[in-house]
């Protein structure tokens, strides 16, 4: 799922001060698994905005709260629409898949962001995330035993382990697990370390985000000249 | 700052001419609760500005019933609960602990000192620890000077005269008092 963690507030209040009516939506999907932008984040957020607008004189703000089941799709934003109109600012409190899918369905309210979206990762305990994927667009985690050396390796490596590996823990940072360790660990476990002889070939970086936004498109579900809602 | 809020016992009712410091205590049905009957029974004096609402444990609280308090005017918020390892869910008491300090975390961004709010633990034998505490906060609220969410004497003659307004139709929108006491008592 998609992981993210709130603003602060006075960076919210600071961008939405200078509007009358701001409506703060909240995502039910995955910023609600990790606590981020849930209904019960928004009634917090929306009390915390409220009380220090008017601490900063900006009383005339108001401020209210919905959630929608999902932002980053049109088709859960419907429900929304009607309401929306009464208002000159949505604060988005989905990833930054729901900020923009807002941003297009309402092209003449003013969009913020009000979580800073960080990465596709899970839960890893109670209260934590880790990131275990970067979207590079041509998997590889079956030649690495299911462990991703693009996004766990601090040095991206696909022949590693460099020389800093220190009793299963990275160079760059003591609390981080080496991730060749933990490759190493596993292909042992798994019976095929022999995998390793070979040297693994550089990655094919033309499916990654470097050739501008990607796209993916189904062509026995795509109906031709059906786009967004406006 | 209305000088009847430092004495003990002062009238319940809030002039909505002078505001005075109100303070907000949710305590666990357990200990704090039955710690504040005990102080009663014991007669011990403490400030009346205080309003007690009654949980199951403080681990049902949540950080936005914390903050709603503050936004509607409360100028300090008193979490008690059961002391640590005593709690009667195991852990609820520790849970909102963790949900106090969070809600200070956001007190403090927000620009209000995080002070006005506080976790305490004591036993329901504990009539003259729930005093203290009482007492303490007033301090602190004295010290710190009114909430700046309080709302200005207006805006709770305002609040005050819709809260009759909806009690009003409410009243009239039910069916009348006596058809539900017979049904009850069959
Ligand atoms: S190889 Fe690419 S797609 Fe697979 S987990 Fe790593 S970053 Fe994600
Ligand atoms: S120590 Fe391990 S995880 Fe860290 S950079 Fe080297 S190989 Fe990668």
């Amino acid at each position: 799922m998609i992981v993210a963690d709130r603003k602060k507030v006075p960076e919210i209040r600071d961008m939405i001060s200078k509007h009358t009516k701001v409506l703060l939506v909240g995502c039910g999907t995955c910023v609600t698994v990790c606590l981020a932008g849930g209904e019960r984040e928004i009634g917090i957020l929306g009390s915390a905005l409220r009380m220090a607008l008017r601490l900063a004189g900006h009383a005339d703000v108001a401020v209210d709260e919905c959630t929608i089941e999902r932002q980053c799709e049109d088709a859960f934003i419907d429900i929304l629409a009607q309401r929306a109109t009464q208002y000159d600012a949505i604060v988005s409190f989905g990833c930054g898949a729901g900020v923009q899918a807002l941003a297009e369905r309402f092209p003449n309210t003013a969009v913020y962001p009000g979580l800073n979206t960080q990465f596709i990762g899970i839960l890893e305990s109670q209260g934590v995330w880790t990131e275990k994927c970067s979207g590079c667009g041509n998997c590889r985690l079956g030649e690495f035993a299911g462990i991703c050396p693009i996004t766990r390796c601090a040095k991206r490596l696909f022949n590693g382990p460099c020389a800093g590996s220190r009793d299963g823990k990275c160079e760059v940072d003591a609390d981080l697990d080496c991730a060749w360790q933990l490759i190493y660990d596993r292909s042992k476990a798994l019976g095929i370390l022999d995998n390793f002889d070979a040297i693994a070939e550089p990655q094919d970086w033309s499916t990654g985000l470097d050739g501008g936004p990607r796209k993916v498109v189904r062509e026995d579900q795509h109906i031709a000249g059906l786009g967004p809602k406006a | 700052m209305n000088p009847q809020s430092a004495i003990p016992n002062a009238p319940r009712r809030t002039s909505p001419q002078s505001p005075e410091p109100l303070i907000l205590a949710f305590c666990c049905h357990y200990c704090a609760y039955a710690a504040a009957d005990l102080a009663g029974s014991m007669r011990l004096q403490y400030p009346a500005n205080v309003r007690l609402l009654r949980l199951p444990c403080t681990g049902r609280v949540e950080v936005n019933y914390l903050l709603a308090a503050f936004e509607r005017g409360a100028d300090a918020v008193i979490v008690a609960g059961c002391l640590e390892g005593g709690c009667h869910f195991q852990e609820g008491n520790l849970r909102a602990r963790r949900r106090v300090e969070r809600a200070k975390g956001l007190l403090r961004e927000i620009g209000i000192e995080p002070e006005r709010l506080e976790m305490f633990n004591l036993s329901s034998a504990e009539g003259g620890r729930f005093a203290e505490i009482v007492t303490e906060m007033n301090e602190r609220v004295k010290h710190l000077g009114l909430s700046p969410m309080k709302p200005d004497a207006q805006s709770i003659q305002a609040a005050m005269r819709e809260m009759t307004h909806e009690a009003d139709e409410r009243i009239a929108s039910e069916p009348s008092g006596r058809a539900r006491g017979s049904a009850h008592a069959k």
